[in-house]
């Protein structure tokens, strides 16, 4: 199923209905996309188009903008390697060559069974605790080739399933808005007055 | 420099400020304004508070209030680099080839000059060292990864990179890494290839693509360096504009399907002309090696097409090269149609006009046509009919409004582009008149405008219209008065044209009537599509009155009154909606004589065709939907031993021996003249002020009225649809069939229904439906088309495979059809 | 694993007996939890804002000078009352979309106290009359998204978002918006455009100053997480509380992350202004000197795109102008350490190879420039290079940065320093980023970039016969 399924056109919906402009939408639901499927097919492009009413092109334009955006299936598990400075500082090209090692991959690619795609990646925002990988965008800190090869073999047998969810979940879990307690997103060309709590000359003395 | 940027104008705003304060953000106090206002009483010089003075390379110049510094420096001559910057489109500031340094009073700063706007007292180095170094830096880093296969590359010569790098680069690269390698060139559509290695990514054509053609079916895609243009797979740039990316496009990327590797620009020699090929007549140049068009490009005519053009307009030059072009008269033989001498067949012509006239009086002859040629042509044909009193005569063919709409208080294009409210009645002006579309969909999307639509189907426009009415045909008029208070307002403009050519023109002239009861100041700019049928009904083609006009000649021709049926450049079998009622015309006239530049059906059933010459080899003036005149160029020979219609009207006047000024005239400059003397709206358009004014010179309105058309429409049968035919860009006419690029762009015939509708007869896509009318039945194969409401059968007009046109009577007001699946 | 890390539920946070403003719960295992929050002052803040109302609450955080935290050190006060005034609706857009090289903070400050940063967005649309917040979170951090999505939902729940907030008319939503991998987003500009749906470009200001023109044409205010985590302090304690920590200039704390060669790595929460590299980096409750004692050799002292310092400027303050005055910046507050042991070329590498793939594409300098940086420098790496290509370097850099590069200066070059910023050619920073830590490396250790190259081979000029001579 490469369009959005039933349940997640509502999700879709409600994530549109956050937005003043539809458009605003498009990244959350590519992600969702992307966790139906593991990565973004042409087809669940063409159907977010038909969703927020642009064109598959603006939806092609804007998802490969964006590194986290597959454009053909990838392993179960994703596995990102920092490469930046205080990463490489303490020791991640070697990491990175034990990992190719260990999956008998090279980086950039995916393992025959489908399970791990190894790549090369930027600064994870961890620098304190090189050198670092993500697994599916879950943090691993200051990991050597042993704690490498533990974390391959528990993702193997499925021992990490309930932390790391396969390949394009975000959160496990999401914002709900309760409808009550939604105040709404009109488009800002329907709104011409200041907030209500605001006393006119507030915000006015520039 | 290249022409689609030469006449750039900045609007000038005209709002009161003084010229000494900051123009953003800053207040004019109170009292400086009435201070202002006083001095402004006195003759004293005020400083004009539209100039800015600006120091541009230690000069003094003075630029326009708001205006960019890379546009106010050109205007003084100091010429700034740049790729992405284009005047017609929003600045991006992204090729970063614009930096001069300008000192705003914190010191000399680098800064892009597309995006900064002058402000007083500014300084502006453009060629300072700091400048220059950027400059060459910038076109070094833009050659670093371009293949410079500049030897085979089309925009070799004409190409703004190279011009640049030689003008503004450094002269060398050092950039010796591997360059960036893609496929070579990849076709992105049926007429535009792209080559991925030459784009600089300028973001002109994308933006181009957005901002003003509103298509945004090519997109930047990926990052940084691996930035690219390219379209979604499998979703061609299909835009009707997309010829114009290539025009624009600053380096080799885009190239034309139709032009590439055709000639080296060099080669090439350029005049100015109008395009005819719909009535909101776009400035282009004309383009020719070695005596044959290759090219059109568009020119920047401020008030008519900005630069632009639709890929119909600028693609269709292959029609004039066409091996179906008329290269001699023919007459007809035994062996049927023969080439033959000019002499042979215009006093055949002649004769066959002497005869009808002997036999049955100037009562039994017909003209047709004028539209697609020159006023010149039309109106030497109409002076030759008054001169010999023929009356039966029209320049349209029952596919277009009464010619009393031209009388009406008509706008401007600028004037509908700048309206407070638009109401549109009738056709899809993106299919028929592509370009005055750009105008109107950037008039709302910049928010100046707001649309009302007033429609049977979904038009271009629709998703750009804050109101869009949809109506039953026959129903527009009542839609109307319904939503009278959508129609009010000081700056109100309707656009007007035939929306439905399977209802009765009465409709719409019904609904005008109704919107100009609403609003007695609204303007009318009349959307009637075919090249110069607004000149050609102004300098005498118009009919007298309802009994003479097109359809009333072809229903004389058809019930046999008709001993001799003239066809100026018309082809009744193609632009007659009621074809039936044309091929009985064709059939009942006792002679036909046809003027035209292409063989076609009607060509084929004539006694004597006369070859005429087609655009591009004649001159003459011709005028637009808004009764600006413009001039043509004849850019190259004629093909065989064609000639333009005017002429042969003329030899015609002195071989029968007539009366008038036709008979006087030796140059197309002398018709020129001849109707500033004789028509009054053009009493201004002589040969010496269209020489003056580059943009044309507007023909006055000479004031008409309305006649009382009223709506004669009954009630639809619910288990009928009411049948819409409407045209689209691309369809059946000469001019776009004789042109392979662009002929195989058109649709071909279907009948489109709502998908609900479609599954209410229990018929699939692509089944085919036979539609049963009064007077004929037809079988085409079904569309889905959310455009088209329930209820309603929309069909395309003029398509190969069309049947559509046998189910439309003329004479009813409008047409439903049964549709049973087969 | 390091024995080091004092929380195994804050990865490489280490408190301090020092003030703390945005890290206070830290010590708490459930300290995201709305449970945590509410019972140590959590929303005190909003409720003292709403005491107060939105003019004098504005005023407190003018008064508090506090500095943005995302790069560029602007006073937040003021940013706000650069809105255009009567031009509604007004937008307040949190920058979460930390990825600045060597910084780690933003992401601790989402994943350990969500409560704070909600209640920072709350307080500042409160006062700045902003009618939608959207706080845009970097996509790699997912436990930071499921912990604010958690905590927006107590928030709702127990009304302190959403309409009538406390039942007041008061009303706001926070939407939790998810980015997706681009550096170049956390750029203001580029945020508010990733926002519309579009791809993260820079706009070029002017005209497009997020407060004048921000999100769908509209003033918005762009704010980093830090700053805002800032407002419940200043809030529920004062501004007087929060001026009385750090200098005039530089008010209150910062978080710093330090990484690379130092014993104990980490993230402190430090008194702004008057600690100097020294304490942080050799002091005993920081990162307590250089590993294996080795020699310091050079430090980044704010993010990867700052110019890099030397031994000589251990003593300069963790204070905005003084860096600026020697040659770089604070950026982030991301300080990366290099022992004697670094090869200093192979380091520029890292960080020439993070900008060139991070620019967004739109400039020249920086897409071409960029790139061909990389491309000179890894052949220079590889032992390809030459004597020229270093030239070479630095011609290329003159077309991003024209002019005088900052650099730091050097008692053994005897080099001067040259104070920040550049002039650039290109709308944002990251094309300059590419330049700026090459530049420094080439600048203050040439010696082992020439020992990387040969010579170039002899450009051959064939002299020109002039007729008659
Ligand atoms: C290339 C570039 C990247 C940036 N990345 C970030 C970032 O990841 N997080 C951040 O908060 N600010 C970042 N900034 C700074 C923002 O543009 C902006 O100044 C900041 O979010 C404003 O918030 P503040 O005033 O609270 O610091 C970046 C700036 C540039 C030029
Ligand atoms: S400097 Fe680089 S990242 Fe920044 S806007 Fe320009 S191209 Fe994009
Ligand atoms: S023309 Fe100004 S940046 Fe391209």
């Amino acid at each position: 199923m490469s369009r959005l399924n039933d349940s997640n056109v509502l999700l879709a919906h409600e994530i549109i209905e956050r937005y003043p402009r539809k458009k605003s939408a498009l990244i959350p639901l590519l992600h969702l996309s992307q966790e139906q499927n593991g990565w973004v097919t042409p087809e669940a492009m063409r159907h977010l188009a038909e969703l927020l009413d642009i064109t598959p092109a603006e939806v092609i334009g804007t998802a490969t903008f964006y590194e986290m955006f597959k454009f053909e299936p990838v392993g179960k598990y994703v596995i990102n390697v920092c490469q930046t400075m205080s990463c490489a500082l303490l020791g991640s090209d070697g990491l990175m060559h034990h990992a190719e090692q260990k999956l008998g991959i090279k980086a950039g690619s995916t393992t025959e069974d489908g399970m791990f795609t190894l790549e090369p990646a930027e600064c994870q925002a961890a620098c304190t605790e090189a050198p670092t990988l993500q697994v599916n965008y879950r943090h691993r800190y200051r990991v050597t080739n042993d704690s490498f090869d533990q974390l391959v073999d528990d993702l193997r047998a499925g021992n990490l399933d309930g932390e790391i969810p396969p390949h394009g979940t975000l959160g496990r879990n999401r914002q709900h808005i309760p409808a009550e307690k939604f105040v709404g997103a009109p488009d800002p060309d329907d709104v011409s007055d200041g907030p209500v709590w605001i006393p006119v000359s507030v915000g006015d003395d520039s | 420099m290249s022409s689609d940027e030469s006449n750039a104008t900045e609007p000038v705003d005209a709002t009161h400020d003084d010229a000494g304060h900051a123009e953003q953000g800053e207040e004019v106090a109170e009292q400086d304004v009435a201070d202002d206002v006083e001095a402004a009483e006195e003759p004293a010089a005020e400083p004009d508070p539209n100039i800015v003075p600006v120091t541009l390379n230690g000069r003094e110049i003075e630029a326009h209030k708001g205006e960019l510094v890379i546009a106010a420096a050109e205007r003084h001559d100091a010429y700034i680099p740049h790729f992405c910057y284009h005047p017609r489109m929003k600045s991006v500031g992204m090729c970063r080839q614009c930096l001069v340094e300008v000192d705003t009073g914190r010191g000399m700063q680098l800064q892009p000059s597309c995006m900064i706007t002058v402000s007083p007292e500014m300084k502006i180095e453009t060629e300072s060292p700091t400048a220059k170094r950027a400059q060459e830096g910038m076109i070094e880093l833009l050659l670093a990864n371009h293949p410079l296969d500049c030897p085979v590359c089309d925009k070799g010569g004409e190409c703004p990179l190279q011009d640049q790098a030689y003008s503004h680069g450094p002269g060398e690269s050092r950039y010796v890494e591997e360059k960036r390698h893609f496929e070579k060139p990849i076709p992105i559509s049926d007429l535009v290839l792209l080559d991925r290695e030459r784009c600089i990514l300028c973001d002109r054509c994308t933006r181009f693509a957005d901002e003003v053609a509103g298509d945004k079916l090519i997109h930047f895609t990926q990052r940084g360096n691996q930035t690219q243009v390219m379209t979604f797979p499998d979703e061609p740039f299909a835009s009707y504009f997309s010829g114009n990316t290539v025009q624009i496009c600053p380096v080799g990327a885009l190239t034309a399907e139709p032009y590439r590797f055709k000639a080296r620009p060099w080669d090439l020699t350029a005049e100015e002309s109008t395009c005819t090929t719909c009535s909101v007549g776009c400035r282009v140049v004309v383009q020719s090696s070695r005596d044959e068009i290759l090219r059109y490009q568009g020119v920047d005519s401020d008030p008519v097409n900005h630069g632009w053009l639709c890929d119909r307009g600028r693609f269709d030059f292959e029609a004039v090269n066409s091996d179906l072009r008329l290269t001699d008269p023919l007459v007809k033989t035994e062996a049927g149609l023969t080439p033959t001498s000019w002499n042979a067949a215009l006093n055949g012509a002649a004769r066959l006009i002497t005869d009808a006239l002997a036999a049955g009086g100037p009562d039994s002859i017909g003209l047709l046509g004028g539209a697609r040629g020159t006023n010149e042509d039309a109106f030497a044909w109409a002076q030759l009919a008054d001169a010999l009193g023929i009356t039966y005569r029209d320049a349209q063919l029952g596919d277009g409004l009464p010619a009393s709409i031209l009388g009406l208080n008509r706008a401007t294009i600028d004037e509908a582009a700048s309206a407070s409210t638009i109401v549109l009645l009738g056709p899809d002006i993106k299919e028929e008149l592509p370009v005055l579309y750009l105008r109107l969909r950037d008039a709302a999307v910049e928010g100046n405008s707001t649309i009302v639509e007033i429609s049977s189907v979904d038009t271009g426009l629709t998703r750009y219209a804050k109101h869009s009415l949809r109506h039953q045909p026959g129903l527009q008029a009542d839609t109307v008065q319904r939503n009278s208070e959508l129609l009010t307002g000081d700056d109100v403009v309707v656009v007007v044209g035939r929306g439905n050519l399977a209802e009765s023109p009465d409709e719409t002239m019904a609904a005008l009537a109704a919107v100009l009861d609403a609003n007695p100041n609204a303007k009318v700019l009349p959307a009637l599509r075919r090249g110069n049928v607004v000149g050609a009904l102004s300098v005498g083609m118009a009919p007298a009155d309802d009994d003479h006009d097109g359809l009333a000649t072809l229903r004389a021709a058809a019930d046999g009154k008709l001993e001799l049926l003239i066809l100026l450049g018309a082809d009744p079998l193609n632009d007659c909606p009621d074809t039936g009622l044309a091929r009985r015309a064709l059939a009942g006239a006792r002679r036909v004589i046809s003027i035209d530049t292409h063989r076609s059906e009607s060509t084929q059933l004539a006694d004597v065709v006369l070859a005429a010459a087609a655009y591009g080899e004649k001159s003459g003036t011709t005028t637009n939907i808004e009764g600006r005149v413009t001039v043509l160029a004849d850019k190259v020979t004629t093909t065989g031993t064609a000639r333009p219609d005017w002429m042969m009207a003329a030899e015609l006047a002195l071989m029968l021996d007539v009366d008038g000024d036709l008979v006087n005239v030796s140059s197309v400059d002398d018709v020129t003249a001849a109707i500033a003397a004789e028509v009054p709206a053009f009493a201004d358009v002589t040969p010496a002020a269209l020489v003056a004014e580059r943009n044309g010179v507007l023909a006055g309105v000479v004031a008409g009225t309305l006649s009382d058309a009223v709506s004669a429409a009954g009630q639809r049968n619910s288990y009928d649809h009411r049948l819409v035919v409407g045209r689209k860009l691309y369809d059946r006419a000469i001019g776009t069939a004789m042109s392979h690029s662009i002929a195989k762009l058109a649709p071909g015939a279907a009948i489109h229904l709502h998908p609900l509708d479609i599954d209410a007869l229990g018929a699939s896509v692509g089944d085919d439906l036979q539609l049963i009318g009064a007077q004929a039945t037809a079988i085409l194969p079904v569309a889905a088309n959310h455009a088209v409401p329930r209820g309603i059968a929309w069909a395309p007009f003029n398509q190969d495979g069309s049947v559509i046109e046998t189910l439309i009577d003329a004479t009813a007001s409008v047409t439903d059809v049964k549709i049973e699946v087969i | 694993m390091s024995t080091a890390i004092t929380r195994d539920y804050t990865p490489g946070f280490y408190e301090g007996d020092r003030p703390k403003v945005v890290t206070s719960r830290f010590e708490f295992e459930d300290s995201h939890t709305i449970d945590r929050y509410l019972a140590t002052g959590g929303y005190d803040g909003l409720k003292k804002a709403i005491e107060m109302g939105p003019e004098k609450m504005a005023g407190e955080v003018k008064a508090s000078t506090l500095l943005g935290r995302g790069g560029a050190g602007f006073p937040a006060g003021v940013k706000w009352g650069f809105t255009p005034q009567g031009v509604w609706p007004r937008y307040l857009v949190v920058n979460g979309d930390e990825s600045e090289p060597g910084t780690y903070k933003d992401r601790l400050l989402m994943e350990r106290d969500p409560h704070q940063l909600i209640e920072g967005c709350l307080i500042a649309s409160y006062a700045a009359g902003l009618s939608q917040c959207f706080l845009y979170v970097r996509g790699e951090m997912p436990l930071a998204h499921e912990r604010i999505a958690t905590a927006l939902d107590e928030a709702y729940a127990e009304g302190y978002v959403g309409k009538n907030i406390m039942g007041t008319d008061f009303s706001l939503d926070i939407v939790l918006h998810w980015g997706a991998g681009a550096y170049v987003v956390g750029e203001e500009t580029a945020l508010i455009e990733s926002l519309e749906g579009e791809r993260g470009m820079p706009r070029l200001k002017p005209p497009y100053f997020p407060a004048a023109v921000g999100l769908y044409g509209q003033p918005t205010i762009v704010n980093n997480v830090e700053t805002l985590a800032n407002l419940p302090f200043i809030a529920s304690k004062g501004s007087d509380a929060y001026t009385a920590i750090g200098t005039e200039t530089s008010p209150g704390t910062r978080m710093v992350a330090i990484s690379g060669h130092v014993k104990r790595p980490g993230v402190y929460e430090i008194v702004n202004g008057t600690t100097t590299f020294r304490d942080i980096i050799y002091g005993d409750e920081f990162c307590q000197g250089i590993r294996d004692d080795n020699e310091l050799k050079a430090f980044v002292p704010g993010g990867g795109s700052a110019p890099w310092f030397l031994p000589d400027q251990l003593d300069i303050p963790f204070e905005g102008k003084e860096a600026g005055m020697a040659g770089s910046m604070l950026g982030s507050g991301a300080v990366m350490v290099m022992d004697d042991t670094t090869d200093i070329p192979e380091a520029a590498l890292t960080l020439v190879r993070f900008y060139a793939h991070e620019s967004c594409g739109k400039c020249v300098p920086c897409r071409e420039g960029g790139t061909w940086l990389l491309r000179i420098l890894e052949r220079v790496c590889a032992g390809h290079g030459t004597d020229a290509d270093l030239d070479q370097i630095l011609e290329v850099g003159q077309s991003i940065c024209p002019g005088d590069m900052p650099h730091a200066a050097s008692e053994r070059l005897g080099l001067e320093a040259t104070p920040f910023p550049y002039k650039m050619t290109t709308i944002c920073f990251v094309g300059p980023s590419a330049y700026a830590p090459l530049h420094s490396a080439l600048t203050l250790f040439r010696d082992e970039f020439d020992a990387k190259v040969v010579p170039a081979p002899k450009r051959i000029s064939i002299p020109v016969a002039v007729a008659g001579s």
